[in-house]
């Protein structure tokens, strides 16, 4: 115990002083209720696990696992499936992945390899974050009277022309899938892009002027070092994206078209575990809520599962680099 | 290479320096510049939906911007004219009970999580929890204040509705104020502690004086993230067409507003939502700016 702060105050001169009695006791009360605060983190995860379980508990007897592979959802005859959600979920998700995720990381590319000069470059990182601060609800209604006008027409010609192709396969008349993944995109994008740029500007400034040095050009630079050096805080990004896009609500409430379907058509309405939640629950009765509290509890752990993977796989990264310099 | 390795023997020929340039025949120089224009073309669609967004709420939502938005309540259907005076004081009040529940508990774990026991199980749990929460669905926010509050208190009401809000908020305060009292000096701490400071006293005196800033910037972008958040309120506070008057009945929001007016097939509901939208934005750039001047971590 000699390094303990307070034996080293106990020799003390004319500066230092001994804790008081009082002072010692409110000292272990101010350190009791700072430990209590961070178990309340963990206490507060568990609870809610264990309360949303609880009460998806009687619908988990009724249905069993019937309820993942089945698509009605009748509250008269009190058959409910979520399949469509689920499928509508991981569905758009992916597409906002594929078109999120490749802007994200372009946006990160052009925001960290010198594309632009210093002010620019903030300004335009400003710009990415802007779209991070826009509320969900808004987007929702930025895509229901401006991106949905937007690609209907193309989306009607794809469908005319190229209709035997099934992603194509019926006419955009409103809400869809397609507009709905484009918003997603939109949203995160921020996310994606932000934690790329760290994964980028960790890789050893030395890495890169070895690869100049040898005559690379600068997209050589890029592709072939930059990267495949980032390549593990890249990927988490795409992961952790892709949680954002999962737990996502309210834009896909207003924009998917709650439609209990499960289609590969890019354009037509569709479900997603979260835009059911949304649009079910405020009017639910206790039957419905039972199985609303299963298909919450089956979206919690969807989200879970790729958030924990995310976010051990980014610690598991940067653990390396920063043991690697 | 097989172009690389001529000039070398050329150059060894005739005695000059071979051209380091990349000729713009060249395959790899042209395939560099073709990607650097897609790289522009790129960031440029990445900047398209801001300036759209920020486009639409000028004209759709600043047309409509007059005093009566704040001072009056949602019109019913087919009537004209209206505001949502009820949803801005709705959203303000919810957002303040999730401030008052998630800074002090977050400050508080930030604390352990930085000075008490940054390595520990528990610490360490904890933190790894913290960053699962962030990624947390909104929508599942609401659905477990619904089972845990609003099914006990039998109504929906600001209070749920705030608590909802306090459980996304909390994961943003822990962090980012952990991120802050981390950057505090090590010497200043072990100064504090030299001079006979307990814990406790060197937490107050020192290291949250010090990191007040970084604080700020997190409570600050905690705040701006649930301001704007809808989800977890649909089903929590609900939605009022009247003024708050207590805390434990439903109670208006500026999101519930925007989403209820979205789905309505009269053009006053619609340019009201826009407008509401306009203010939802401003009050989130508000925060959001406040976060940034108020001190950003230097990386």
């Amino acid at each position: 115990m000699s390094d303990h702060p307070f034996a080293i105050a106990a020799n003390s001169n004319a500066v230092s002083q001994a804790p008081t009695g009082g002072e010692y006791v409110i000292d272990r009360l101010f350190r009791a209720f700072a430990l209590i605060a961070a178990s309340l983190l963990i206490l507060l995860v568990g609870y809610i696990i264990w309360k949303i379980g609880g009460q998806a508990l009687p619908a988990i007897r009724d249905y069993h696992l019937d309820f993942l592979t089945t698509s009605t959802w009748n509250v008269q005859e009190k058959k409910f499936g979520i399949l469509p959600g689920i499928w509508g979920t991981l569905y758009s998700s992916l597409l906002a992945l594929l078109i999120g995720g490749f802007f994200g990381l372009t946006v990160a590319i052009f925001l960290t390899q010198d594309f632009l000069p210093k002010r620019l470059a903030f300004l335009f990182r400003l710009v990415i974050e802007m779209l991070a601060a826009i509320p969900s609800v808004v987007f929702g209604l930025w895509g229901i009277f401006v991106v949905i006008p937007a690609i209907r027409p193309a989306a009607n010609w794809l469908n005319e022309h190229l209709g035997f192709i099934p992603f194509f396969g019926s006419s955009l008349s409103g809400p869809g899938l397609l507009p709905a993944a484009i918003v997603l995109a939109i949203m995160i994008l921020p996310t994606v892009a932000a934690i790329s740029q760290d994964a980028l500007n960790s890789v050893p400034y030395r890495t890169k002027e070895a690869a100049y040095g040898m005559g690379a050009t600068k997209w050589e630079v890029i592709l072939k070092v930059m990267v495949p050096t980032a390549a593990g805080g890249i990927f988490s990004a795409m992961v952790l994206g892709f949680g954002r896009a999962l737990g996502e609500t309210m834009a896909l409430a207003m924009l998917i078209g709650n439609s209990n379907q499960v289609t590969l058509s890019l354009f037509a309405p569709a479900e997603t575990l979260a835009a059911l939640l949304a649009s079910h629950f405020p009017e639910a009765g206790p039957v419905e809520v039972q199985a609303l509290m299963y298909a919450a509890l089956v979206l919690l752990a969807i989200t879970l599962i790729v958030n924990i993977a995310g976010i051990g796989l980014l610690t598991l990264t940067q653990r390396r680099i920063s043991g690697k310099a | 290479m097989s172009t690389e390795s001529a000039y070398l023997d050329m150059s060894i020929a005739t005695g000059k320096a071979p051209s380091l340039a990349h000729s713009w025949s060249e395959g790899r120089a042209l395939v560099n510049v073709l990607l650097t224009i897609g790289a522009w073309a790129v960031a440029l669609l990445a900047s398209i939906p801001l300036v759209s967004v920020l486009y639409m709420l000028t004209v759709e939502g600043g047309s409509r911007l007059s005093l009566e938005l704040f001072t009056e309540l949602p019109p019913a259907g087919f009537e004209t004219g209206g505001g949502f005076g009820n949803a801005i004081v709705g959203t303000l009040v919810m957002v303040a009970i999730a401030a008052a529940i998630s800074i002090p508990v977050g400050v508080l774990a930030a604390i352990y999580l930085s000075e008490l026991g940054p390595n520990s199980k528990l610490g360490q749990a904890s933190r790894f929890l913290a960053k699962v929460l962030t990624g947390f669905p909104s929508i599942l926010a609401g659905v477990f204040v619904y089972a845990v509050v609003v099914l006990a208190m039998g109504t929906y009401s600001a209070t749920a509705g705030g608590i909802a809000l306090a459980i996304l908020m909390l994961p943003t305060v822990v962090l980012t104020a952990e991120e802050a009292l981390k950057m505090v000096p090590r010497k200043m701490k072990d100064a504090a502690l030299g001079i006979g400071c307990t814990r406790t006293q060197m937490i107050w005196k020192v290291v949250l004086p010090t990191a007040l800033p970084g604080i700020l910037t997190g409570v600050m972008l905690g705040v701006a993230r649930v301001s704007g958040e809808s989800a977890p309120l649909l089903f929590t506070a609900l939605f009022s067409n009247y003024w708050l008057s207590r805390l434990n009945e439903p109670t208006a929001s500026l999101s519930i507003l925007i989403f209820n007016f979205s789905s309505m097939p009269f053009e006053n509901q619609i340019q009201l939502a826009w407008a509401a939208s306009l203010v939802l934005v401003l009050i989130v750039l508000v925060f959001n700016i406040a976060s940034r001047l108020l001190g950003r971590p230097k990386y």
